[in-house]
């Protein structure tokens, strides 16, 4: 077979880019519950919420470590995989990705070693401040990073010159049409991906009689956290999904596998097997009218199908009405375990009851896998465009050998695979270590507070005694 | 000042941020292999393990500014280095891992000693290659098969010559933040390496004025060799004080940013015989710049958050100033 370097670009890129959206998407939402802890901390010096910021913190370090590594990844990407698509849309993306360095990537990192490392080298409050300050950069990052994919789906404000596209209006290619409802959307799940990790460890020490009071505090505080932003996030993914249907309506059709040119009344499918050579769907199982009420708010709601454009502008429909599936599923187990817990609560054995603790464990990776595929309904549904009805895909590759992308994937294949076995056998050793206990704590945090000249000036000044 | 002019200026304060922030902890894994013991090794970690991830920052700062304000010449560069840049990338993705796990790994730190250390040296091997190949000016998308433009023998030099310069950089880092046997192994090193990064400096100069005419004329056209000479003769001045002061360990703290000096007046040769181009000879500052809307829509933001980060980073290194000996804490 004659390897196609398009192909295997595409390829690649799908790896680096989903191998990176792993460590982000559960970064944001726990450097957030970190800020919030050492807030609470500071406040009621409750011990257990300092112990649950220094714990999370461990994971919090590798797993941002992983983020930042693969991510370097991808802003070379672009140039070295698709020259001609950054040649082209460079004065658009490229300053929003400038933003995103100058806002979020160096504030996260300045403050990250404070963060970390500065615990007895600066005050409480300082630290404090920096922890929160990396939460921030978090959350710009994913502003500016949403910001730049939205105007790949719903571009906005350019104007083509010369087949390079420039800026007409800098507030209409931020505020394109879809960027607020994937802003939410994403943050909302990097929340609950977060939630979920957070509780499903929290239970598992519940389970093991370990770190009670610890446990107890934070798989409280994240199935509160569940309850509300699980049935949120239903919410907003509707909204989203209307925005999704007025500008991408292939897309939609992918997601429902909607073939028909277009379909009043269509039924929702709980399982399907779509096929594109037969422009049909095999096996399914329908709730009739459903997805029209969901998607025009109409019994006999009129959507538009796979079959109203050609087969060449057609996305590969079965990736993106599984991924859609296993989204949307892990999204209603997410609000049935919520509300269990909190009728649970109320009757006031929600530490001890055994089926939800082992609920709770079972889902650690619901919140990360619900992400990732959210992503591939966005990304894969709005092939074969890579600006959504503006620059095709394959038309703007890099012309390379095909050896040369197949060399650099197999290597990313391997380095990616074994990295992801290392971080989460990592991930299971801190778990299984557990907590650092109050006294280790007070000790760390009884520090100095001096900053480094003077340490290492006291510390002469004692060899200096010493010598004499 | 055109704009154009003043991201050109952006980008090699950005290279050069880079490469003196991240050319001292790379070249802390490059002076791996000298420093056997655990314990060495692990102050050595422990040394940049706070700052690593915001001086490779500056890499992807780099990058962004290259594909924000000059489009056309990321395209053309990075499309045409592929392999140097994808091995460059696994290279740092081992070494930037080994931080987390190193100081968590009982049986394998063995191993991330080792992904620490070859990754680091890779990396800047790739850099090294990387700047040879532009500056001979390889021809951007000439990318067929069988090319390996980027692989000459004045590439190889480059490529020697920055991981020369980035192991100098690591000991007068070293020099600063320990004690001890540490100290005296990084200023002895630290003196060989001054040696041989002055003198892969003059085989590179003088190899680039004999292959290259336009920066032969550049330099010995009509004043120019009388107005440029402050460049090498501070070069040599800034080489035999670094090579005294280590020699004697004294000014600890000047060491390093003598040798970062060295870089400094290194890139800026580079500048004066390349301006006005980014591809030499093929793609001028003027010819890649992205349309006026977006530079226009870059700069408060640079002229706001440049001196902000350049402030905060400061900040930091200042919290964690000191010999690393007397940090035992970790989180």
């Amino acid at each position: 077979m004659e390897l196609d370097a398009a192909l295997l670009s595409r390829v690649q890129f799908a790896l680096t880019v989903s191998f990176h959206i792993l460590f982000p998407s559960v970064t944001i939402g726990m450097a957030t519950f970190i800020a919030v802890w050492e807030g609470l901390w500071l406040k009621t010096r409750n011990p257990v919420y300092l112990q649950l910021a220094k714990f999370w913190i461990k994971p919090f370090a590798i797993t941002f470590g992983m983020g930042v590594v693969s991510g370097i990844v991808l802003s070379y990407e672009f140039g070295t995989n698709f020259s001609e698509f950054s040649r082209i849309t460079g004065p658009v993306l490229g300053p929003l990705m400038a933003y995103e360095v100058l806002t979020a990537f160096f504030l996260e990192a300045g403050f990250l070693g404070v963060m970390l490392f500065g615990w007895q080298r600066v005050s409480e409050k300082l630290h404090f401040f920096s922890t929160v300050v990396v939460a921030l950069g978090t959350w710009l990052s994913a502003f500016w990073i949403i910001v730049a994919n939205s105007w790949m789906q719903t571009p906005a404000g350019y104007e083509v010159v010369d087949g390079v596209y420039q800026v007409a209006s800098w507030s209409e290619v931020i505020f394109n049409p879809s960027m607020p409802y994937r802003l939410v959307h994403m943050l909302l799940a990097t929340m609950l991906a977060a939630t979920f990790v957070v509780a499903g460890v929290c239970a598992w020490y519940l389970l093991k009689q370990r770190h009670q009071p610890m446990a107890r505090k934070g798989l409280s505080m994240a199935l509160w956290a569940a309850l509300f932003l699980a049935p949120l996030q239903a919410l907003v993914g509707d909204f989203h999904g209307l925005n999704v249907k007025e500008h991408q309506p292939i897309k939609v059709a992918a997601m429902e596998g909607i073939w028909p040119e277009t379909e009043k009344g269509a039924p929702l499918l709980l399982f399907a097997l779509p096929d594109m050579e037969n422009e049909t769907n095999h096996f399914e199982i329908p709730i009739p009218h459903l997805a029209s009420l969901i998607l025009a708010h109409e019994f006999n709601g009129e959507l538009q199908g796979l079959k109203s454009v050609a087969p060449e502008d057609r996305p590969p429909v079965a990736v993106v009405f599984f991924s859609f599936r296993i989204m949307v599923g892990i999204g209603v187990l997410m609000i049935a375990l919520a509300f269990y817990a909190y009728w649970l609560r109320r009757k006031g054995r929600m530490f001890t009851d055994r089926r939800l603790l082992r609920a709770c464990v079972l889902l650690t990776p619901a919140g990360v896998i619900a992400t990732v595929s959210g992503w591939y309904v966005v990304e894969v549904g709005r092939q074969p465009w890579l600006v959504n009805g503006l620059i095709r895909t394959v038309d703007v590759v890099s012309p390379l050998p095909a050896e040369r992308v197949l060399f650099s994937l197999t290597l990313f294949a391997v380095t990616y695979s074994l990295l992801l076995g290392v971080y989460l056998y990592f991930m299971a050793k801190l778990i299984r270590k557990g907590a650092p206990d109050p006294s280790t704590l007070k000790d760390q945090v009884i520090g100095t507070h001096a900053p480094g000249y003077a340490l290492a000036w006291v510390k002469q000044f004692e060899q200096l005694e010493k010598a004499h | 000042m055109e704009l154009a002019f003043f991201y050109f200026l952006l980008l090699g304060f950005a290279i050069l941020m880079y490469v003196v922030l991240d050319g001292f902890d790379l070249g802390l894994g490059i002076l791996y292999p000298w420093f056997d013991q655990e314990d060495q090794r692990d102050q050595m970690m422990r040394s940049i393990s706070h700052v690593w991830d915001g001086n490779e920052t500056w890499l992807v700062f780099g990058g962004v500014i290259l594909f924000g304000a000059f489009p056309a010449a990321y395209s053309a560069i990075l499309s045409t280095l592929y392999v140097p840049i994808m091995i460059m990338l696994i290279a740092l993705i081992f070494r930037g891992v080994a931080f987390e796990y190193r100081f968590k790994a009982h049986r394998s730190k063995r191993w991330w000693d080792r992904a620490f250390s070859i990754g680091s040296t890779v990396a800047a091997f790739c850099q090294g290659l990387m700047l040879g190949a532009v500056v001979q000016g390889v021809e951007a998308g000439a990318i067929d098969g069988s090319s390996l433009n980027w692989l000459s023998p004045f590439s190889i030099l480059t490529a020697f010559s920055v991981m020369a310069g980035y192991a100098l950089l690591a000991c007068c880092y070293l020099h600063m933040k320990s004690r001890g046997a540490i100290r005296f192994r990084a200023a002895k090193l630290g003196r060989v390496l001054v040696v041989a990064v002055m003198a892969a400096m003059f085989v590179v100069s003088v190899w680039t004025l004999i292959a290259e005419p336009q920066i032969r004329e550049r330099w010995f056209s009509g004043f120019n060799l009388l107005l440029l000479s402050p460049l090498p003769l501070m070069s040599l001045w800034v080489g035999q004080k670094l090579l005294r002061d280590l020699g004697r360990h004294r000014n600890e703290q000047q060491s390093f940013f003598l040798a970062a000096a060295l870089f400094v007046l290194g890139l800026a040769g580079l500048v004066v015989g390349l301006f006005p181009y980014l591809v030499p000879r093929q793609l001028t500052i003027w010819q890649a710049q992205a349309p006026a809307s977006s530079l226009e829509f870059m700069l408060p933001g640079v002229l706001i958050f440049v001196p902000l980060i350049c402030a905060y980073t400061l900040w930091g290194y200042r919290i964690f100033s000191g010999k690393v000996e007397d940090f035992e804490e970790g989180y």
